[in-house]
């Protein structure tokens, strides 16, 4: 009898277990986004569900699924159910439009800025006082020095880390194919660890002190400043670094289906109102609307030579594929790195 | 051994203990410093830095509402794998340990799958099953059901991982015991469930509640099977292993040992648990198992 009552009790709960994944407030929106987004988002939703609730009197639940770019892109691909994604890089939205018929191809020209209501750069984290006395990229090959960076297979942060080495390898040496991948080699035999995502890499050199120099986001580099303490750490800005382009996009199969396409709409819309641009200006990132940002939260950002992805290296579309996918420039970089 | 004995002088069998007692102290004394080092220290240490602001900060922890979600959640999963695995375990095992058919060998070493195959990999096997581009998936978005990113996919992803333990320990206990018991109650004229519920399982009831107990403690704790079909959606589908990651990555050190601890604690009450039964009915057990 006893065992009778627990097999009931035991389908019961699966069936309630099923159930429970099919029934859904409306007013919920899920932001899939990358690793270092954890504050900015945080302090945004806040803003947006008080901005939303006074002008449609609505109460809207905003839910939060951070990781590695890549991951979570794939983890829409397999089926989150994503109202909007708020990725490190254009790649890999385009690989959710690729793969599923939720996004249109098109979507980077929906909004604004080409759907990037903020940017960032890379930059070095050292440890205080820059024992190792780096300056630039170039201190970065010299033998004995051991660099933090996650993995670019995983990681958009770390994609655009490496397209900032190969940015300044490439100015320096005029082009020089050769010589740049020499450059690449040499920076990363320095790797000691390669992290998955831009976090854990931030926890490798700042938690468990492993590494003389971090190349990291902007934006991630004064945040563990801040909660690890500034008198550990000091940034070097490098002479030349990279526009990096975190982009947005409604995820149009997701929202369509919840019924919940306004909200989500307003919600990526309100990222470029004033309030939306203070706060990510706050958070260390570099707004694309300044004039709406405090000026002393702009002075912490110093201006430096920074190249596109676009106007630098042809788009993401070209770069992923000669970079980064199977059997790529970066595999072959790193073949070279540990021969 | 065998050499010993047939060789000319005759030498005194050795006994259990033999060793001196200098060998003897040395060898409890690396087996204590293991533990203590490998088991008792980490213990201390999440509980140190858990505690590091003291009390109130560590009991904040656990009102934040997506603390909350994942302490639930953790719950409810296993309250929903376990007493399934219990369920299949011991039908498996007593398949396995009273009858006889063709590919029983091949049932034994599914069952161990689990154990042998990585957390990281089974969760995969999921996102490939359940995942939009996957086998089901068309099927199971056209019907509106969720598997992956929501509860289902976590409890089966659990129920995965945690499958061998009750079977594991069931299947040896129920081979030494034999079928002897069942068949004197066939020719007393009992007959499938009746002999079931009355001989096989009051027979196996403390090796079931070791496997039980054990399958409890790994369920709460599995991080890495889960964390590939979870999705991470904070205050949804972050049970407490995800959790403790997610609060180590935002510089929340305090919150997440805190959390660390109680699913330490949680595991701890839970090996408790079974240590006392085994006090109060160390008989029965013995009896039971025939020792």
């Amino acid at each position: 009898m006893m065992s009778r009552m627990a097999l009931f009790l035991t389908l019961a709960a699966f069936c309630i277990a099923v159930c429970a994944g099919r029934v859904e407030a409306q007013t919920q929106l899920l932001n899939v986004s990358y690793d270092p987004t954890r504050e900015l988002y945080r302090d945004i939703n806040s803003l947006f569900a008080a901005d939303w609730k006074k002008s449609s009197g609505e109460t809207v639940t905003i839910r939060m699924s951070h990781g590695g770019s890549g991951a979570q892109a794939r983890a829409v691909i397999a089926g989150i159910d994503a109202s909007v994604v708020t990725l490190a890089l254009a790649a890999d939205i385009d690989a959710i439009a690729e793969r599923t018929s939720k996004i249109p191809a098109d979507w980077q020209k929906r909004l604004p800025d080409n759907s990037s209501p903020y940017t960032s750069t890379i930059v070095f984290v050292v440890r205080k006082g820059n024992p190792r006395g780096i300056k630039d990229w170039d201190d970065l090959v010299k033998p004995g020095i051991q660099v933090v960076t996650p993995n670019p297979k995983t990681s958009g942060g770390a994609r655009w880390n490496y397209l900032a080495a190969w940015a300044y390898a490439s100015e320096k040496n005029g082009g020089d194919d050769a010589k740049i991948r020499a450059f690449m080699s040499a920076l990363f035999k320095n790797v000691s660890v390669l992290d998955t995502g831009a976090r854990g890499a931030t926890n490798t050199f700042a938690q468990r002190s492993i590494g003389d120099v971090l190349i990291a986001w902007e934006n991630e580099a004064h945040l563990a400043l801040q909660e690890m303490g500034a008198d550990k750490f000091e940034i070097v800005t490098p002479s030349l670094s990279i526009l990096a382009q975190p982009t947005v996009s409604l995820v149009d199969g997701n929202v369509d289906k919840t019924g919940n396409r306004k909200v989500a709409q307003a919600y990526l819309e309100f990222l470029y109102t004033a309030p939306a641009q203070a706060a990510i200006a706050r958070h260390f990132y570099r707004p694309v609307k300044p004039e709406f940002a405090d000026k002393k939260d702009l002075d912490r950002l110093p201006a430096l030579k920074l190249v596109t992805i676009d106007g630098f290296f042809g788009g993401w579309a070209k770069v992923q594929k000669a970079h980064f996918a199977e059997g790529g420039v970066f595999d072959r970089i790193m073949a070279d790195a540990h021969r | 051994m065998s050499k010993r004995l047939v060789s000319k002088r005759p030498v005194p069998p050795p006994t259990a203990a033999t060793e001196r007692p200098v060998t003897r102290l040395c060898l409890t004394a690396v087996a204590l410093a293991f533990l203590a080092l490998f088991l008792v220290l980490p213990v201390i240490v999440v509980f140190s830095e858990a505690l590091a602001k003291g009390v109130t900060v560590y009991l904040e922890t656990f009102d934040d509402p997506d603390a909350r979600a994942a302490i639930e959640l953790t719950l409810l999963v296993v309250a929903i794998a376990v007493p399934l695995n219990l369920v299949f375990g011991v039908a498996a095992s007593w398949a396995i340990a009273k009858f006889e058919f063709r590919g029983k060998s091949l049932l034994i070493t599914l069952i161990d799958l689990p154990f042998s195959v990585s957390p990281v990999v089974s969760g995969l096997i999921y996102v490939l099953l359940f995942g939009s581009q996957g086998l089901f998936g068309p099927w199971l978005e056209a019907h509106d059901i969720k598997i992956l990113f929501a509860l289902p996919g976590i409890v089966l992803a659990t129920m995965f991982v945690t499958f061998p333990f009750v079977a594991r320990e069931l299947i040896p206990l129920m081979q030494e015991q034999g079928s002897l018991d069942e068949e004197a109650a066939l020719t007393l004229g009992a007959r499938g469930f009746r002999i079931f519920f009355t001989i096989t399982l009051p027979n196996v009831a403390w090796g079931l509640l070791y496997g039980v107990l054990l399958c409890t403690a790994r369920a709460m704790g599995e991080f890495g099977a889960v964390s590939v079909v979870s999705g991470h959606i904070r205050g949804v589908t972050d049970t407490m292993p995800l959790h403790v990651e997610i609060l180590y990555n935002e510089y929340n050190f305090v919150a997440a040992f805190a959390m660390a601890s109680l699913l330490t604690l949680m595991a701890v009450v839970t090996l408790a648990a079974k240590t006392v039964l085994e006090m109060h009915y160390g008989d029965a057990l013995a009896r039971t198992t025939r020792i």
